[in-house]
Formats: C-alpha cells, sequence, structure tokens
C-alpha cells in the first residue's frame, strides 16, 4: 500500500502539502464511510486505497459495512439497473424489506460524531437517523443515472433531500434536487500495477508474448467484453483503415466466464475478426493488470470507441500513459478529452477511422495529444485530486459560502 | 521598506458544483447565463485554465468551447472565445459581455441549432477555499525564488482569483511590489495579460521580471 508521500515525484510537493494543509481543517471531526460491500467493485477498491491515505493526512477517517441478506441485495441490484435505466420494477415489498434492513443495520451501528458519507444506495435510507444524531451526511452516487426509472427515483427523492450534499461522477448525472451537488470524478491510482511506470523491457516482453510486431503501428481497445464497448464497430474501424496503413488491433479485456452475454460477444468479436492475423483478441484472467499496462504502453493509438459509458476510466488510464486516444464522446468521457487538445472525440465508426488514419500518419501530432493527456489526467484524474474533493466536501458541510477564507491560524474561517 | 508586511503566498482549491441545469441551444444557454450564480460565470470562463493550464494555445472559455465543437456555431464560438476577461474587473460585467454576443446571435434568429442528446451544456458553479501556505517573501530574491516553488493553483489564486472574485485591486504581485516601492515592476505585473500563456510559462516569465530588480 503507498505512502501519501510517494506520490511527490508524480504531482509534486506543492500539492501533497496542500493536501495536508486542507487535512488539517479537519483536525478534530470524525469522517465515517458506509457502503454494502468490502470487497469487489469500484466503491470498495477506491475506498480501500482512500482511507489509508486518509489516515496518513491525519484525518480521523474510518469504513463500515452494511450487511443484507439475499432478498435484500437482490433488491437492490434492481435499484442499480432502474437507475441505469432499465425496466426493473420493485415490488412494495420489497421496498419495506429494504428499508427494513437499513433499520437493523442502522440499530448495530456505531455513527460518526461529525460526517457520515454514504456510498451509493444500498445504505441510504440509515440518513433516517439524521435528526436524532445531529450529524452531516453525505450522500455519493456512483451510478450513471442519466436515465433513471421513476418508480426508484420516487423511492429514493425523499431519501436524498434529507442529505446536507449530493455527489456525483459526471454533469450529465446532476438533476434538479433541494440539496447542493458536488461533482467528484472518479480517479486512477498512479502507484497501482495498472498504471505505474515500467521499463521498457516488459512492455516488449509482453509485445512479443503475445506475438505483435513492434515494427508496425498497435491499435488497441482495453475493456471487457461488452456490446456497449462495440467491439466489432472497433473492427470496422480498423478494417477501413487497415487498406491504406498496414496496422494491427489488439481487442484486450476480460470478464466474467460465468456471463453468457459477455461470452456471446466474445464469440462475435472472434467472428468478426475471422482469419486476419493482425487482429489479437485476448481474453484475459482478472490478474493482468501489468499486461494490461504494458499493452497500452506498447499501442501507438488507444481506442475507447464504447456506445454508453459511466465515466470511462480506462481513457485516463491510457493517457496517463502518454497514449493518443480516440474514444466516443459518451458518459465521462468528454470530462477526460478536450477534442483535439488532449484526444479526440468521435461519434460513429466512421469518425474513429477517419481520425485513426490522421494519427497513425502524424505520429507527432498524435504524440502531442498524448503528451497533453497525460497532464490533463496528472491534474484532474490521480487519486490526490480525488483526496482533495473529498476533503473539500468535508469542509464544505462546516463552512458555508461561496469562498471560504482561511487566514493565518487554524480554524479561523467562520463556520 | 521593512515596515512592508512580507508577502504570504496563498493556494486555493475549488470544490465543482452542479447545478441540474442544462442547455440545449444557444436561445436555453442564454438564459442560463443570465440567472447563473456568479460563482458559475466564474467558474465557466475559467475552468480552462486550471484544467488545461499545461496547454497553448489553450482551448476557449467553456461556453465558447461548447458553442463551437458541440453546436459548430464557429462564428459566436469565436466571438465567445476572444470576450477579454483582462478588461472585466467584475464578474457583472464579463456576465454582460458573455449576455450580448449570445443576445445578438438569438436576435438575427440564428438560433435553430440544438445539441445532440448527451451533448447538452450543463451548468456548474464552484466554491472556492482559500489556505495559506508556509511560503513567505520578504524581499524581492524570496519572492522569486518562493515563486518557484509554489503550486500552479497558487499562481492561480494571486494572478486571477484574488482579483475577480474577492474584489481586489489589481493583482496582489503589484499591489506589494509597489508597497515595495518597486513601481516600475508593479505596473510590468500589472500589464500581463495571463490568459493568453500556460500558467508555467507565465511563472517563469514573472520569476525572470522579478529577478531583474532583486
Amino acid at each position: 500500500m503507498p505512502d501519501i508521500r510517494d506520490y511527490t515525484d508524480i504531482v509534486g510537493q506543492g500539492v501533497i502539502e496542500e493536501l495536508f494543509l486542507l487535512a488539517e481543517r479537519l483536525d478534530g471531526k470524525e469522517i465515517q464511510n458506509i457502503n454494502s460491500t468490502a470487497v469487489g467493485g469500484g466503491v470498495a477498491e477506491i475506498l480501500s486505497r482512500m482511507i489509508p491515505l486518509l489516515k496518513q493526512l491525519g484525518v480521523n477517517a474510518r469504513w463500515d459495512v452494511i450487511k443484507g441478506d439475499e432478498r435484500f441485495f437482490s433488491t437492490t441490484k434492481k435499484m442499480h439497473n432502474a437507475l441505469h435505466g432499465v425496466d426493473s420494477p420493485i415490488s412494495a415489498d420489497e421496498f419495506e424489506h429494504f428499508v427494513q434492513v437499513n433499520r437493523d443495520n442502522a440499530a448495530d451501528m456505531t455513527f460518526a460524531k461529525d460526517v457520515t458519507f454514504i456510498h451509493d444506495p444500498q445504505p441510504i435510507a440509515l440518513v433516517e437517523r439524521k435528526t436524532e444524531l445531529g450529524s452531516k451526511w453525505l450522500w455519493r452516487c456512483h451510478i450513471d443515472f442519466t436515465e433513471p426509472r421513476m418508480q426508484v427515483m420516487d423511492f429514493l427523492n425523499p431519501y436524498i433531500a434529507q442529505y446536507d450534499a449530493s455527489v456525483f461522477s459526471a454533469p450529465a448525472f446532476s438533476r434538479h434536487l433541494p440539496i447542493p451537488q458536488v461533482l467528484i470524478s472518479p480517479s486512477i491510482d498512479p502507484l497501482s500495477e495498472k498504471n505505474k511506470d515500467i521499463p521498457q523491457s516488459v512492455v516488449d516482453a509482453t509485445l512479443a508474448q503475445y506475438g505483435l510486431d513492434r515494427e508496425r503501428p498497435i491499435v488497441t481497445q482495453i475493456s471487457r467484453f461488452d456490446y456497449l464497448k462495440d467491439p466489432v464497430g472497433v473492427i470496422h474501424a480498423y478494417r477501413k483503415v487497415k487498406k491504406y496503413i498496414d496496422c494491427q488491433l489488439v481487442l484486450a479485456g476480460g470478464g466474467a466466464t460465468d456471463d453468457p452475454e459477455g461470452m456471446q460477444v466474445l464469440a462475435e468479436v472472434r467472428e468478426a475478426a475471422a482469419d486476419d492475423p493482425d487482429i489479437h483478441v485476448l481474453f484475459l484472467p482478472p490478474s493482468s493488470d501489468l499486461e494490461i499496462n504494458a499493452l497500452v504502453r506498447g499501442s501507438s493509438v488507444v481506442l475507447q470507441k464504447s456506445l454508453k459509458e459511466g465515466f470511462g476510466l480506462t481513457v485516463s488510464e491510457a493517457l496517463w500513459k502518454g497514449r493518443p486516444v480516440i474514444a466516443s464522446a459518451v458518459g465521462g468521457i468528454p470530462l477526460q478529452i478536450a477534442h483535439k487538445y488532449s484526444g479526440i472525440l468521435t461519434h460513429s465508426i466512421d469518425g474513429t477511422a477517419y481520425y485513426l488514419k490522421q494519427l497513425l500518419q502524424e505520429p507527432e501530432y498524435a504524440e502531442k495529444l498524448g503528451k497533453n493527456g497525460r497532464e490533463h489526467v496528472r491534474t484532474n484524474f490521480l487519486i490526490t485530486r480525488h483526496i482533495r474533493d473529498y476533503l473539500l466536501l468535508f469542509l464544505s458541510v462546516f463552512y458555508p459560502g461561496d469562498i471560504v477564507r482561511f487566514d493565518g491560524a487554524r480554524n479561523d474561517a467562520t463556520p | 521598506m521593512s515596515e512592508v508586511t512580507p508577502f504570504r503566498f496563498y493556494s486555493r482549491s475549488h470544490q465543482v458544483l452542479l447545478l441540474g441545469r442544462r442547455a440545449r441551444s444557444i436561445p436555453e444557454l442564454l438564459e442560463g447565463v443570465r440567472d447563473l450564480p456568479p460563482a458559475s460565470i466564474y467558474y465557466h470562463t475559467h475552468r480552462f485554465l486550471q484544467q488545461h493550464h499545461y496547454l497553448s494555445p489553450e482551448p476557449p472559455n467553456d461556453f465558447a468551447y461548447w458553442v463551437t465543437n458541440i453546436l459548430n456555431l464557429d462564428n459566436l464560438g469565436e466571438s465567445l472565445a476572444s470576450v477579454d476577461i483582462m478588461a472585466h474587473t467584475q464578474i457583472e460585467d464579463l456576465r454582460r459581455a458573455i449576455v450580448e454576443k449570445l443576445s445578438d446571435h438569438v436576435a438575427a434568429g440564428k438560433h435553430m441549432t440544438t445539441a445532440p442528446p448527451g451533448e447538452e451544456f450543463h451548468f456548474m458553479a464552484c466554491k472556492t477555499f482559500v489556505i495559506p501556505t508556509q511560503y513567505v517573501a520578504h524581499d524581492l530574491k524570496e519572492f522569486a525564488e518562493q515563486l518557484s516553488k509554489v503550486t500552479l493553483d497558487t499562481l492561480y489564486f494571486h494572478i486571477f482569483e484574488a482579483p475577480l472574485r474577492l474584489k481586489q485591486e489589481g493583482n496582489d504581485f503589484s499591489t506589494w511590489f509597489a508597497a515595495l516601492g518597486h513601481d516600475e515592476l508593479a505596473r510590468k505585473f500589472a500589464a500581463f495579460d495571463p490568459y493568453t500563456v500556460t500558467l508555467q510559462r507565465l511563472r517563469l516569465r514573472l520569476i525572470a521580471t522579478v529577478n531583474k530588480y532583486a
């Protein structure tokens, strides 16, 4: 597990010092995070990295997990799908059980005296205890709810309204709410296996391992085999380019072998690839972070031709490695790429092919985009920015107003 | 000169707020710009400076970027990009300048274009936290040394945020130089247009200029 000071070489000493200065202002405050799973999933992953770093900064932060039975989690899965816009009706009994499980957890739980930060809908009803406890409550929705089903929103809205503030990952998820809404984008960890710097020899060995030729351009999309990532569309774009440029295509990603849809997509991708020896379809096991790191670093251009996307952190992961990226303008991707400044945004197979040809023919321009992209990620999408946003979020509930000015000694701003 | 208060460098952090409101067309953008809180006008005219501070030429303000890249209205986009932020010392003046350009476009009946679903303009704002850093300068030499160490957020605060949002007269640096009796240096700093260079280049230029007087 990295130490907060290990990030100094990446983001600069000033950024780390600033985190300590902000954390100092939370001295004496107790911050509690609550979600529904200790392992697996993006929320648990980020909390498991974030909590130790917050503690190193001197923040009294902790993390608790609610318990639930199968029926509860079956209901929360339906809620998740409904928030994604999928028709997923929930019965009155299921809603009632959901609330009861939250109340049972609330009865057993020791709440923080200052701030309780709830992640996602599963523990949302714990907020019923807020008035009695007199503490500040925050709710973060990590899910894309651009077009949520009304039934689930009608159920959640009275709970959301009780919080002091809500947090969303992208502007498109924002909606009319009676409480303040804060934008906090997800982040990548530059010291993780998937993103850390690796020697060129590892990159070369990985490319050789998968039969890739370093002498010819390599175009890569990293994503699980899912229709929404449009891997077959990527093959069509590659074919349009291949007529003019002798390049290779890598479609690499994982997926659960017990996911029938994923296997179906993989089969369709292999069929579309047919017998082209320059299309490399790599179904990778979950422990392939280092290989993915090397494949991206060895690529001439990285694609993310998603049809729909939550935030799309694979874009930041590629940009962080200085690779030029062509990605669809969906979900959180436009936050990560300013078109023609830090990458290319497209809307179609033709557009992807058009820009892919350009970047492969103009490697200097492509490198410039990659370089800008890396700097954009350094400033905006690394875990240190995420920590700063959380510190500001906790401070914001104690200090109202547009501008909070701390002058001189600690705690001199008027709460 | 010994009576002059030493210069303390401050840093600032922004919390980004979502306003739950979006625009699909120029009339909707105009309506939003008219109604937005001042913190939102500030955010949308300065976000690019913070998020893309390493780029030159820099992308334009959010309004110009959206109008040009999403609505494909190049003329209006260029017009919005050219709003001279340096010339507006108050957020409300800046708002008026943007409203005027959007109103002219709507009045000319050229407002039929709408953004495709998913590419609407999302109105946002920011809450600013200003924090004193450990860096303090007692003279020009020390000032130049400290300026090379502070974060770009600190530079950003003193150059952009303090004059426009805290309504301070001129930038903080010029004010302090003038207090030290370096009027010429103060005038030079006040005349820099920081909106057209990257923050890193601006930092180097400022250090080089201060060193000539140190």
